[in-house]
């Protein structure tokens, strides 16, 4: 672990949330909170609404109770477009991205945020419209070294093989610039040497733009090395929350998810 | 052999995000503006010009309208052709009740009239999508083409509901010959297609074509979804607007929303799907094909002429024409500009393809 990673205060605080989808409970009286630079993994067996608890988080779900209380501000009916304008940031399970554009559209769509330029200056490629494509093109670029995919830049996402679609969508979160970064199984599917790659990027995001991260992950050894504190969900309730270590000896945790030694 | 991009190497952003990085792209396109500036209009027949290249100039340019909206956008619709017929009334309108205004700022002031009207027909984009937007476009052909024979006040009352333009003049320059009028209608095609080209490689387009490829996405990364779909309305309907008043103004001479119909809305669609659903330039090669390829069977059926029917010749067209279109469509659903890219991409390598 990294001594100089601080992790600092309380910088999202989910309560109380319960989200239903008609009469089903996907998350019931759910407390969470994220502190700022840390790593957070949320996990838990199929269908146990680690998912829901992230659509939550970024406002694509709006719970039937509880609130969200981002860097202080409380939300309780927010659209995921503002999420994203307040820094949170997010990737899919099943990889969302655009398939029709190249490597380097998909990065470039996010930092749509930094794009002001009117409809005319767009249309006649002059003035704000081109100065601000170029210097969005020098922050992708360096995303795209980070990442090393140089090589594929040009190339139609839907062409790329799954383990480099998921480092593309990293870098398309990555391209927004977030302070909270959610990543839904961002190893699923991937080979170790994938994985590893990936790991090693998530703690690079982590460890030198200071980024916070919460992220869903099936592969135990991945949760337990990389995050600093693990949230169990079973069953849309939480039912352990603490250090890798001490989730992974919790009763509760053991008899629901990683199951016991026979 | 000689399509190739060695030895061309970019050093900077700037160079790496032109139009046609390749040089050879650049050369050709320079050459064909050209000789379509310059040499068609001083070698073509009158009927040529007017009766198949207007045409296909300003149908390619509400093809581009429309693929911009569905191509790009991803939004599906069936009203082009009602927001041409927008395009072309305010655009009379303007000139008749604004005296001494430039035809120019007319087709302007037509177009974005019928981008106002393209997005209060957007509206429903929010809650609906594929098929049931297409529907809900349809809403706008059948009630504007309503509105404009119904209400006498959009044809200043003429009896007929045909109204006749008359002077024709940009910048002092009278469009009174065919050769005139095409070079007009060309350079205003150019001028827009440039425009929309800059638009689809913008942060617009990005945005645009996020929409289409995953809404959910696209909110998620702060695209907002309103702003977005709304935007493509208005620059489509834009466009199909400025076509509308030269289809009217230029090549007609006249307006009536019977140029206008349903038929028409679906042409421009044929247009887009055989050309190349998200392709600037699929818009034309869609529209050569489907203006172009009709007249070219009639030609070569006119060499059958007393061998058979007439009826049977026109008919036959037809027939050849519906299969054509359906082979494309096997061979290519991308579309002709598909193939054209897969052509490019090949000739790049021969004829050393290894």
């Amino acid at each position: 672990m990294n001594p100089n990673r601080r992790i600092g205060d309380v910088v999202l605080e989910a309560s109380h949330i319960s989200l239903r989808f008609g009469g089903v409970k996907a998350l019931t009286d759910i407390s969470l909170d994220v502190r700022e630079h840390e790593v957070l993994a949320i996990i838990g067996p199929n269908g146990a609404g680690k998912s829901s608890m992230l659509n939550v988080i970024n406002g694509v779900y709006h719970p039937q109770e509880g609130e969200v209380r981002y860097r202080g501000q409380v939300r309780q009916r927010m659209s995921a477009h503002l999420a994203a304008r307040q820094g949170i940031a997010r990737t899919f399970q099943n990889i969302a991205l655009f398939k029709g554009m190249s490597v380097l559209d998909n990065i470039m769509t996010g930092r749509q945020h930094k794009l002001h330029a009117s409809l005319l200056e767009r249309a006649l490629w002059w003035g704000r419209a081109e100065r601000e494509e170029l210097r969005e093109r020098c922050r992708v670029e360096e995303i795209i070294d980070f990442l090393e995919i140089q090589h594929i830049r040009k190339t139609p996402v839907g062409r790329l093989p799954y383990g480099l679609q998921k480092r593309v969508e990293l870098g398309r979160a990555l391209a927004m610039e977030p302070t909270l970064l959610l990543l839904d199984e961002p190893m699923a599917g991937m080979n170790v040497e994938e994985k590893q790659d990936m790991c090693r990027f998530i703690l690079d995001v982590n460890d030198e733009f200071g980024t916070t991260i919460v992220l869903i992950e099936h592969d135990m050894g991945v949760v337990m090395d990389i995050s600093d504190r693990v949230v169990v969900l079973d069953y849309g309730k939480k039912i352990g929350d603490g250090a890798p270590d001490e989730v992974k000896h919790n009763p509760d945790v053991i008899a629901a998810y990683l199951g016991t030694a026979h | 052999m000689f399509y190739r991009e060695s030895g061309q190497f970019k050093t900077s952003y700037r160079a790496d995000s032109v139009i046609f990085p390749i040089l050879q792209d650049r050369l050709f396109v320079g050459a064909l503006l050209l000789a379509a500036l310059v040499v068609v209009p001083a070698l073509a027949s009158d009927y040529l010009l007017s009766g198949i290249l207007i045409p296909f100039l300003v149908l390619s340019l509400a093809a581009l309208g429309l693929n911009i909206l569905t191509g790009y956008a991803g939004q599906l619709s069936l009203g082009s052709a009602a927001f041409m017929a927008v395009g072309a009334f305010a655009t009379y309108n303007f000139m008749l009740r604004i005296p001494g205004l430039p035809l120019i700022a007319a087709m302007l002031l037509g177009g974005l009239v019928a981008a106002v009207v393209g997005v209060a027909f957007g509206l429903p984009s929010l809650r609906i999508k594929g098929f049931y937007l297409a529907v809900a476009t349809l809403a706008a052909q059948f009630f504007i083409e309503w509105a404009l024979t119904k209400f006498g006040w959009f044809t200043n009352y003429s009896s007929s509901g045909v109204i006749s333009v008359s002077e024709l003049q940009v910048f002092g320059i009278a469009l009174d010959t065919p050769a005139s009028k095409y070079v007009f209608t060309l350079l205003v095609v150019a001028v827009l297609a440039l425009a929309a080209k800059n638009l689809v490689r913008s942060g617009l387009g990005r945005a645009w074509m996020a929409v289409r490829d995953m809404d959910v996405a696209a909110e998620v990364i702060g695209i907002p979804m309103l702003k977005t779909k709304l935007t493509a309305f208005a620059v489509s309907s834009f466009y199909c607007g400025v076509a509308g008043s030269l289809w009217a103004f230029v090549l007609l001479g006249t307006v009536d929303p019977q140029a206008f119909d349903l038929h028409r809305s679906f042409q421009i669609l044929f247009m887009i799907i055989i050309g190349g659903v998200g392709s600037i330039l699929g818009s034309f090669l869609g529209a050569a094909f489907i203006v172009l390829l009709p007249i070219v069977l009639n030609q070569a059926g006119q060499l059958l002429h007393g061998a058979v029917s007439t009826s049977f010749l026109s008919n036959l067209e037809m027939m050849i024409f519906g299969g054509l279109i359906i082979f494309f469509l096997i061979v290519e659903p991308l579309g002709l500009a598909r193939l054209w890219q897969i052509a490019k991409e090949k000739l790049r390598l021969w004829p050393f393809p290894h």
